[in-house]
Parts: structure tokens; sequence; C-alpha cells
């Protein structure tokens, strides 16, 4: 399939563009483990107090740190992936260029971020976790099986991660200006994503609240799985069905945006 | 010119650069406000998290709602000051790459101060804002005798907390000269530094308390003089003194990364394209 092809070649250059960033990407390995450790002694003295808060015991505790750390920037949690280049094309209006394209916006922008979401997981991610599982107990799973729903859940999780910074970025169409909604979309990630507790420790209707919200499908969603804590069809439904819900929105959003589009500074 | 005049000119310098920036974003009056108003909230949320935490727990490793409080306020507001001051220090190693470093350096201006002043921004007066609201919470609420020593050492803990934190801004800035695009080490230490400080010592591991109390003593900013305002045991078995020590302890630190960042000037090569 010759577009197929295409959208690799996207993505495989979107890989290629981030694994240039070599001292940057050693710093990110670096930072990540040292929030994780924060993060795990709180999380440890937090479970101390209360065993089985959320469900979890005091290892699954530890895994959905190393996990958080693992997923931060392969699935731009805080924002600053393929949708910070979109805003910035939309701002000076290269985004003409884009448009005549033979190719799906949302597709070609998808691809990229795929790509990088690639290359943060294996340049990034992979190293705190591994550090993680060496120096704090943790609860793996030993058997193939939840791994490769994990996986699923990770890929279902990248097209939810994207499908909500396209959505943002597409405002800029009419804010003209990305600084505000970047905030949203740090805001919002960090703290409905379980960045900062994990969303099944969360008290109360508020509890029930974020953890149906499309960012539950970020890392709560794949630590379940993995962890073996919730049943992983039930988990793919509920990551696909918001997956398709916010890129549906993201297409109607692009339609309304490019019927109106003025292309900046001609 | 002695060293004075050189700090003189360096704080007429940094004034007068940080006046052109704080000018430039008061030029767009609604969007300055909306994001003083974004900053607070993203700095919020890690409190917001804490108070989840306590929804859940009555104490966490043995301290109370207040007592963190009153950690946290501490530490996010003397962040907040050296955020507010050096905080565009992470742009060094940009401008080392695209080049636009050198133009500093021909400037007739000490070059710390006109790196400081860069895109100085008064919207990050949202953390100081919100640091000294939970630290005045904290003062409130928490259980403590006050005695004159201990109501003196809060305003002596952010100064000296502030000077530890800029210090660590010049040293990470220092050692951006030679990593050039390795930024997020220095968020490691400064980001990762406040939050650390916002949990009590006795949640961390034994080796991490010793790290950050004589290699990198953030422990200074507040872990020790707040053991003595608490009442609380010393982390390490500290001696008394130690709770006074801050004020030293931010001079060394400052000192030392003078020292850092003049021998990172002098190694700096251009990018000579």
């Amino acid at each position: 399939m010759g577009s197929g092809r295409l959208y690799a070649t996207v993505a495989a250059g979107s890989f290629r563009r981030y694994a240039t960033y070599r001292a940057a990407t050693v710093a990110g390995v670096f930072t990540n483990t040292v929030f994780g450790l924060i993060l795990v002694y709180t999380y440890l003295a937090l479970w101390d107090e209360r065993p089985h808060l959320g469900g979890y015991d005091q290892a699954q505790a530890v895994t959905y740190v190393w996990l958080g750390q693992c997923l931060y920037a392969t699935l731009a949690i805080q924002g600053g992936g393929a949708e910070k280049d979109l805003m910035e094309r939309i701002r000076t209006g290269e985004i003409a260029v884009d448009l005549y394209r033979p190719a799906d916006l949302q597709l070609w922008w998808l691809a990229g971020d795929v790509g990088r979401a690639l290359f943060q997981m294996l340049g990034r991610g992979v190293i705190p976790f591994a550090f993680g599982a060496v120096f704090f107990p943790m609860a793996l799973p030993t058997s193939v099986t939840p791994w490769a729903a994990f996986v699923v859940a990770l890929l279902l999780a990248t097209v939810v991660s994207f499908a909500i910074r396209y959505l943002a970025a597409l405002s800029v169409f009419w804010l003209m200006d990305g600084m505000g909604v970047n905030q949203v979309v740090m805001i919002t990630g960090i703290f409905f994503s379980g960045m900062v507790l994990p969303l099944n420790a969360f008290p109360g209707v508020f509890g029930d609240i974020v953890r149906v919200l499309p960012w539950a499908a970020q890392i709560q969603m794949p630590a379940d799985v993995l962890m073996g804590e919730t049943d992983p069809l039930g988990a793919f439904v509920f990551q696909a069905a918001w997956a398709v819900a916010l890129l549906a929105a993201g297409r109607l959003l692009q339609s309304a945006a490019t019927r109106r589009v003025v292309v900046q500074g001609g | 010119m002695g060293e004075r005049s050189v700090l003189l000119e360096g704080l007429r310098a940094y004034r007068l650069i940080a006046g052109m920036w704080v000018r430039s974003s008061m030029t767009y009056r609604t969007s300055f406000v909306v994001t003083v108003f974004g900053n607070l909230m993203v700095t919020g949320l890690d409190f917001v998290g804490i108070l989840l935490m306590f929804s859940q727990v009555d104490s966490l490793g043995g301290w109370s709602l207040p007592e963190i409080a009153f950690l946290y306020g501490l530490s996010v507001t003397a962040f907040g000051i050296a955020d507010l001051v050096l905080g565009s220090m992470d742009v060094l190693g940009a401008r080392m790459r695209d080049g636009s470093f050198d133009i500093l350096l021909v400037r007739p201006a000490p070059v710390l101060a006109q790196v400081g002043a860069d895109r100085f921004a008064l919207r990050r007066l949202g953390r100081i804002t919100q640091g000294s609201v939970v630290l005045g919470w904290a003062l409130v609420s928490v259980d403590v005798d006050w005695s004159a020593p201990k109501a003196l050492l809060v305003p002596v803990m952010v100064v000296s907390g502030a000077a530890i934190f800029s210090a660590v801004f010049v040293a990470g800035a220092a050692f951006q000269i030679f990593a050039q695009d390795a930024a997020e080490v220095q968020n490691a230490f400064t980001y990762g530094g406040t939050t650390l400080l916002q949990y009590p010592p006795t949640v961390f591991g034994k080796d991490l308390v010793r790290g950050v109390t004589f290699m990198l003593p953030l422990a200074f900013v507040n872990w020790v003089p707040a053991a003595y305002v608490l009442g609380r045991p010393y982390p390490l078995d500290l001696p008394r003194w130690a709770s006074f020590a801050s004020p030293l302890v931010a001079v060394a630190c400052c000192a030392l990364a003078g020292m850092a960042w003049r021998v990172g000037l002098r190694s700096y090569r251009s990018t000579g394209s």
C-alpha cells in the first residue's frame, strides 16, 4: 500500500530527528530517574501509612511510579510532542504547505508523533524503568500475555495522547497563540493522567470522574493492564472509544479550521 | 575595576534588561494576567497532590499536613524567588547552540547579569505567591510554641533558601557551557530539588538525605532549620547549631557557583560558523 509507506517514512523521519538530540536524551534519562526516586520514596511512605491504597500493594505502587517516568516523555504527558511543531506551523502560516500535500493532515501528524513516541520510549523511557526494576521491588508479570496486552494498551495510549494534543494544536487557528493552550495541556496532562497520584487513589466521586476521562487511557490503563489489575479487553475498549471519539472531533475541527484558514504573513 | 563596581554594574545591567522584558510583557495586559494565573495553577497542582494524599492518610513519614505545608511553603517560596531572578538560565544552552551567546560576550555588561535577566518574566510571581500562601497557612496552623529565634528563623530560611537555589541555577548554567543541550540535567536539581524538599526527610532513604545535606546542601533550605522550628529530630543527628547554619551554607554555595561560572565562561568556545 503506497500511502502506508508514506506514513511509515514520516514516522521514521521523526524517530531519526529525535535520535539526533543525544545529550538531551541522556539528560532526560537522568531527570526522569531523579524524579522517579523522589516519587518512589513518597509513595512508599504513603502506602506505608495506607496499605492497599487504590487497590495497589507497595510493589505495584513502585511499578506505577517507574512506568509513569517511562511514559512521561513517550506520551508527551505535559505536551512538547508533535503538537508543538503543528502550533508553530499554524502560527507562522506554514500550515498552508501541509494542506497542499497529497496526504491526510491528521494521519501525517499522527505518524510523526508515533515516531517521536517510539524514540522517546527507547531512548528515554527504558533506562529509568530498568533502574527502578533493579533497585526497587516491582510487580512485573513473568508470562508473555500481560506484556503483549501492555504493548497494545501502550499503542492505544499513544493515539489518545496524540488526539488530545492535536485538538489543542488546532485551537491555535482561532487563538493565534499557543502559550495558553500549552499551559492547559500541561496542567490537565500532569494531573488527570495520574502523574501526581495514581488515579485509582483519587478519593470519592472526584476519583470516579477522573477515571473515565480520556487522560485515564494514558498511564493508568497501561499500568493496570501490565499488573493484571484490570481486564485487558475492557481497557482496550475504553482506550479505543476515546481514541475514535477524539480523532473524530479532531477531523471536525480540522475541516472547520481549514475552511476559514487565513494564511499569515504572505 | 574593583569587585564592588563589577557587582554594581551587574545589578544595573540586570535592572535595565529585566525592566525591558517587563515592559514588553505588559504590552499585552490580558495575556499577562492569564499567564500569571496559569502559572499559579501549574505550581499549585503539586500541593493539590499533597492534599489528595492527605485525604487518604493522616500523616506522611510521621509528619502532619501543616508540618508538610510548612516544608512545602518554604521550599516553593525560596525556589520561586531564585526562579524569578535567574530562571531564564535554562535557555543558555539554546543560546550557545544558535550562536547568540556570543552577542552577550561582546556587550559591555557582566554576562551573568545578562543571562539572568534574559527573558525576565514577572509571571513567575505566580510560584512565589502560591508558596507564600501555603507558608502563611502553615505558620498559623502548625502546632509550634513560637519564640523569637523561631520566628526570626523563618525569613532567614526563605532568603538563604533562595540564595542556595540561585547557586544551583548558576552552577547549572556553568555546566550547560560544557554540555550544550543538556538543560534537563539542571531541571533534575532545580525542580527535582524543590519537589524533594516538599516532603519530610523521614520519607527518603538515608543515602539520599546524606547526599542533599553534604554534597548538594539543599537540606539547609528547609529540612535542617525546620527541625528546630517544629521541634523535630534532626536529620542525620546533626548538631543543634546546624539549624542556624543556612546563611553560611548559602554564602559558600554562591561562592562555589560563582567560581564554576567563571571557569565555564573562560572555557567557552563559540560554535564558530
